[in-house]
């Protein structure tokens, strides 16, 4: 079995703020880090391999110090890297970057299973691992809470509003899995020296044949117009006071004003 | 050319023959933007059976409904879904298409993006026209700590999907008159996809998101068993319970507990947080509750900035005497 994941540099949501001059992101002192739902993702790929032997090869698009979050994946068990890194690529939407996505899978090829966080935590969009299986024509299974393969199916369940779903698909197949699905493990130092030796690839936009109208600024119908702190609240607070008797006699009157009683 | 589509589109996502409420939502909010552009609200409905939900959608402001009946709609499934709505879009060419941020929205609708080379903002909490006429979709980013506004200028549908229990519904008005469409669609079933089982969450409870009251304990109720406090307070108002994310990563609650950027987003008449600091990924999940009512012992705590009502007080002093004062009054 060969299986794909695909990862992403985030900035460590924690630092994000933005330059009070310019408005833009402030990216300098901002740590990057692996996306934290991708090592879910990893996780279950390592939890298949052991099961069943598969060739896991992690990918990630993004600038050349995006390595850094491949030689994590390589440290936690994955097989071979690639980053695709071009100048073409930069400022990709959802569509541009999932039809990067695309073209390194048919360029890997003979994938069976296509594996994702369910979202990452800088966009939040939740959209490039469906949007990389619509590319590849390949059915989806999001929202996977746990992962099996089976004669060819990947069984998933799904835990959805307010019901649990079992759901099959053919491969290959994409699935984007929760945090629930499982527990990451951290790297060994055993692990992270035999990841020196593993293949880790670099590709550009010509590397995946890749058409650059369809890439980057020019492949991306979405832009970010403006971007800003949420408004901070204030509300005007009516405080209750006294002893807690006192306190629950006011709280009370309250909850009978306003009717929730 | 994108002169040549018009028309905002409401996907009127439903499952076993029920809508689900986000629809409404959208709807209304439709209306909104319909007061800028003027342009017709249309409702898509797609399934097999379903054409007597059309009625519910007019009545909540659909002023066209398009019907594409198919076997192979009966349960949902993103490719079949896809390919009809492809379809119909090809053939309307509306210039606004917004789905429900629910698990069958933003299943769906990454794959229409790719479908229709369009694109797809995600999880929007606002949606308008700015002061140069673009229409923008509000979108939290980096866990709710930044808001975006995002813009599809030259391709068109410009689609979203937007969080649920964000805009208001409007009452449903059965005076109201619209048109009702019904449209052939081209679907192969899908060999590929299949749904095994479904069963209803263990516990049984309401989901918070439908909560009209809910009591939400956060990092600050030192053990387990004072959630069954809160438990018991949420029960005397009707209410359910619910909390912040550290309660749930320490294993007390399930995650259906969890408000919040990673857990659900709900808009309840009445939430009552206790022992919360209100993080902005908390407060981006509740923020829209119509009245806020907040107990923390720190006076400077972020959750007073958006709370209607505070006490600043040690929970387990407090929370005891309103039990007791509401049992009284029952009495
Ligand atoms: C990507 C990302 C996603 C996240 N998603 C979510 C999410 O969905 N939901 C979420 O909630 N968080 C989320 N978080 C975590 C969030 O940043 C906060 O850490 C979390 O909301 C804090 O929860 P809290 O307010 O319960 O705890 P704290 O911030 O620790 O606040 C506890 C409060 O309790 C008060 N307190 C303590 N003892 C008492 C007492 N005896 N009586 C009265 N008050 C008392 C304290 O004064 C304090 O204000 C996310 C974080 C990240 C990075």
């Amino acid at each position: 079995m060969k299986i794909l994941v695909f990862i992403k540099q985030v900035p460590d949501t924690e630092d994000v703020k933005l330059d009070p001059r310019t408005g833009n992101l402030q990216r300098e002192g901002v740590k990057s880090i692996l996306n934290p739902l991708d090592a879910n993702a990893i996780e279950c790929a390592m939890q298949l391999k052991a099961r069943y032997g598969a060739t896991v090869v992690a990918i990630s698009m993004g600038p050349p110090q995006a390595d850094a979050v491949l030689k994590k994946a390589l440290a936690l068990g994955c097989d071979e890297s690639c980053l695709l890194s071009d100048r073409a690529f930069g400022g990709a939407d959802t569509l541009a970057t999932s039809y990067t996505l695309a073209k390194a899978a048919e360029k890997i090829g003979d994938y069976d299973l296509l594996l994702f966080g369910r979202h990452a935590t800088d966009g939040d969009t939740a959209q490039t691992g469906p949007a990389t299986a619509a590319w590849l024509g390949i059915p989806q299974i999001t929202l996977a809470t746990s992962l099996d393969v089976r004669d060819g199916w990947v069984v998933c369940t799904r835990e959805i509003e307010d019901r649990i779903e079992t759901v099959r698909a053919k491969l290959p197949t994409a699935v984007t899995v929760c945090d629930t699905i499982n527990e990451p493990e951290y790297p060994t130092p055993k692990n992270i020296m035999k990841a020196l030796k593993k293949p880790r690839y670099v590709w550009n936009a010509a590397d995946l044949g890749a058409d650059t109208r369809l890439t980057g600024i020019p492949g991306s119908p979405s832009s970010t117009k403006t971007v800003f702190e949420p408004p901070k609240g204030n509300t005007d607070t009516r405080y209750f006071e006294g002893s807690p008797a006192e306190i629950a006699v006011q709280f009370v009157d309250m909850l009978e004003r306003e009717h929730a009683l | 050319m994108k002169e040549n589509y018009s028309g905002i589109w409401i996907f009127a996502e439903q499952r076993q023959g029920v809508l689900n409420p986000v629809v409404f939502e959208l709807l209304s909010k439709a209306q909104e933007l319909k007061s800028v552009t003027d342009e017709t609200i249309t409702a898509v409905l797609l399934g097999s059976g379903v054409s007597g939900l059309a009625d519910e959608l007019i009545a909540r402001g659909a002023e066209r409904v398009l019907i594409a009946e198919h076997e192979a709609l009966s349960v949902y499934s993103a490719r079949p879904y896809q390919q009809a709505l492809t379809q119909l879009v090809e053939r309307y060419k509306p210039s606004i298409l917004l789905y429900g941020a629910t698990s069958q929205g933003r299943d769906l609708a990454p794959r229409m993006m790719v479908a229709l080379q369009t694109g797809l903002t995600a999880d929007a909490i606002d949606l308008g026209y700015d002061e140069d006429g673009v229409f923008f979709q509000a979108t939290p980013a980096y866990g709710g700590k930044i808001l975006a506004h995002i813009v599809i200028l030259e391709k068109r549908p410009q689609m979203a999907t937007v969080r649920p229990q964000i805009f208001d519904p409007l009452p449903p008005d059965s005076t109201r008159r619209g048109e009702i469409v019904t449209e052939t669609v081209e679907v192969a079933g899908d060999g590929d996809y299949e749904v095994l089982a479904c069963a209803p969450k263990p516990e049984g409870t309401q989901p918070i998101d439908r909560a009209a009251l809910l009591v939400s304990g956060g990092r600050g109720i030192k053990h387990e068993t004072d959630f069954a406090m809160l438990d018991e307070l949420a029960r005397l108002l009707h209410g359910q319970l619910a909390s912040s994310r550290p309660p749930v990563d320490q294993g007390w609650l399930p995650h259906e507990k969890q408000i919040g950027q990673s857990g659900t987003t709900v808009k309840p008449a009445y939430i009552l947080n206790v022992g919360i600091s209100g993080s902005v990924q908390y407060q981006v999940g509740m923020q829209n509750a119509a009245c806020i009512i907040s107990i923390n012992h720190n006076p400077d705590a972020p959750i007073f900035g958006i709370s209607q009502y505070g006490v600043v007080a040690d929970y387990r002093k407090v929370v005891p005497a309103i039990i007791a004062e509401i049992c009284k009054r029952k009495a």
